[in-house]
């Protein structure tokens, strides 16, 4: 059903369609890749593209195709577990304080205020800086961060539920809370944290890029991005299809997450399906860019 | 039947920081409320009439006094169960928008439990029946149906635990005039067919007196009057006079 309406907007078809293949290739890295990522071949070093390796050589004369397809692991797979476990948290905390309200909110929320009030770059450096360099130290900083600002915009979603007629009456019909939370907030917030999640995880790639790029991210030799392009930075004007090729890909996967988080909204949102207003699509959009800007 | 005596509830003001006194929003409240009958609470907004209804459905407390069904506490779940229902105003949030028609209708039975699965099925199609809809509205999405549809399922919904007691919270008030007619007409062939009583909660006096037998007319949170609909035209107050003159004018 909600495959079908996706599949009938073809640039969310298109976008899906990377999304998961870029899962899947990461997943199946092992068996995709045509050359161990790691392998050094001072032969072949800065060797251009042949037959047996697709998209040349790096400067230690590593296969730069099989680095990419390892690179998904780190810049999509990791990020992707980050960002779930952020939002998992960003919704429990959420849920709880737009729906009971009162103490539990006026607490969770200050403490929402605290997190929130540490730019994110220098917190997520800070982290770094203690726990040192490395993909894992910053994944942990990601999760201590991001739930926070997870969990104050799907409080605001959860608010309006909260406060329905329906919620209302499975009250009256003496409904427990977790029979009202599971059946009646919940599944209306879903494509709400959906969209949330989704915009915020083109963002969160960007980060692990540049963080990687910094030398701050994952350390030599594994494959990343980020650190594939810091790496061909010294020949970027002899050899420029060495930055270019992680840098492509780092911007097709993230504007395809973010067609396909756009696309995801309006498949989700039983109304939307029927009326597009002018109106919720800059709605959509104010929201994406608040998402951007974080 | 319901017995409510002296509530009063009041509520903080906003923010931690404002050290306003608590705003009282009912005073002492008591009534009765019979089988079978149909009373209507009229008020204008901020009277607290609202409040009242939520009181009454026992999914809020009253600072003081207590509600009783047949001397039972309202606030517990179980007397609540199969007692009374409600409807309630904004027909575009009253049913969840990922339910079908069926599910919202058989919700209330599966709550309650005990009803075997082919039962609840073939109940909602005749609880739609019973409000003037047939059928093929069960898989409809409440997105598709009109403001008088939906508020006619939340009513179906409302009658499917058999309850003695419906309150109806500003039920037909965000319905168009001709819709609101339709829906009060329903209300009341179902009260003559299946003897279920109700307290509708309203501004509208005109339509509190085509459904009630007796209306308690409130403001500023106290009870006001208390007048049978026959004797609508001799009340005494010179807050229920102002507001008859206003709907006759």
């Amino acid at each position: 059903m909600l495959l079908k309406r996706i599949w009938n907007d073809r640039l969310a078809a298109l976008s899906l369609t990377i999304v998961g293949a870029m899962l899947l290739i990461g997943i199946c890295a092992p068996l995709i890749a045509p050359h161990p990522p790691n392998e050094v071949n001072m032969e072949l070093r800065y060797a251009g593209a042949s037959w047996q390796y697709w998209l040349g050589n790096d400067h230690l004369g590593r296969c730069v195709l099989s680095r990419l397809i390892y690179g998904i692991r780190p810049s999509v797979l990791w990020v992707l577990a980050a960002l779930i476990a952020s939002v998992f948290v960003g919704t429990a905390v959420g849920i709880a304080a737009g729906y009971w309200r009162g103490r539990v909110d006026a607490v969770l929320m200050r403490l929402c205020d605290i997190m929130l009030s540490f730019p994110g770059y220098v917190m997520t450096l800070a982290v770094v800086g203690m726990l040192g360099p490395g993909l894992t130290n910053i994944l942990i900083a990601f999760v201590c961060l991001k739930w926070a600002w997870f969990a104050r915009v799907i409080r605001t979603v959860i608010l309006p539920i909260a406060e329905a007629d329906y919620v209302k009456f499975a009250k009256v019909l003496g409904a427990s809370q977790l029979w009202i939370i599971v059946r009646h907030v919940l599944p209306i917030a879903l494509p709400e944290v959906a969209v949330i999640a989704s915009s915020a995880f083109g963002s969160m790639i960007l980060q692990i890029s540049g963080l990687s790029f910094l030398g701050l991210g994952i350390q030599a030799p594994h494959a990343e991005w980020g650190m594939m392009m810091n790496e061909a930075r010294t020949v970027m004007f002899t050899r420029p299809e060495l930055m270019l090729a992680p840098g492509i890909v780092i911007m097709v996967v993230v504007s395809s997450v973010n067609f396909l988080s756009d696309s995801l909204q309006k498949a989700l949102d039983p109304k939307l399906m029927v009326i597009r207003s002018t109106n919720g699509m800059k709605h959509r959009y104010q929201r994406k860019e608040a998402a951007l800007q974080q | 039947m319901l017995k409510v005596d002296r509530i009063s509830k009041s509520y903080r003001p906003k923010g931690w920081l404002n050290k306003a006194h608590r705003k009282q929003v009912l005073h002492a409240i008591s009534f009765e409320w019979d089988r079978g009958e149909c009373l209507g609470i009229i008020g204008e907004s901020g009277s607290g009439k609202s409040t009242l209804g939520r009181l009454l459905l026992g999914i809020e407390k009253p600072d003081h006094g207590i509600i009783a069904w047949d001397g039972q506490p309202i606030t517990d779940r179980n007397v609540r169960q199969g007692n009374i229902s409600a409807v309630f105003q904004d027909y575009t949030s009253s049913i969840n928008p990922f339910y079908t028609v069926r599910q919202a209708i058989m919700e209330p039975l599966k709550l309650a439990g005990g009803s075997p699965p082919s039962f609840m099925e073939s109940y909602a199609g005749k609880l739609l029946q019973q409000v003037g809809m047939d059928e093929s509205y069960l898989d409809k999405y409440p997105h598709k149906l009109s403001g008088g549809e939906a508020q006619r399922v939340c009513i179906a919904r409302a009658l499917s635990t058999g309850p003695a007691c419906i309150v109806l919270d500003e039920a037909i008030s965000s319905l168009d005039g001709s819709v609101q007619m339709q829906v009060l007409e329903l209300l009341r062939n179902l009260s003559d067919s299946l003897g279920v009583g109700y307290i509708f909660i309203t501004h509208d006096i005109a339509a509190a007196a085509y459904l009630c037998n007796r209306m308690m007319i409130i403001q500023d949170g106290r009870i006001v009057e208390m007048v049978e609909t026959k004797q609508l035209k001799d009340v005494q107050s010179p807050y229920a006079k102002e507001l008859l003159r206003k709907v006759m004018a």
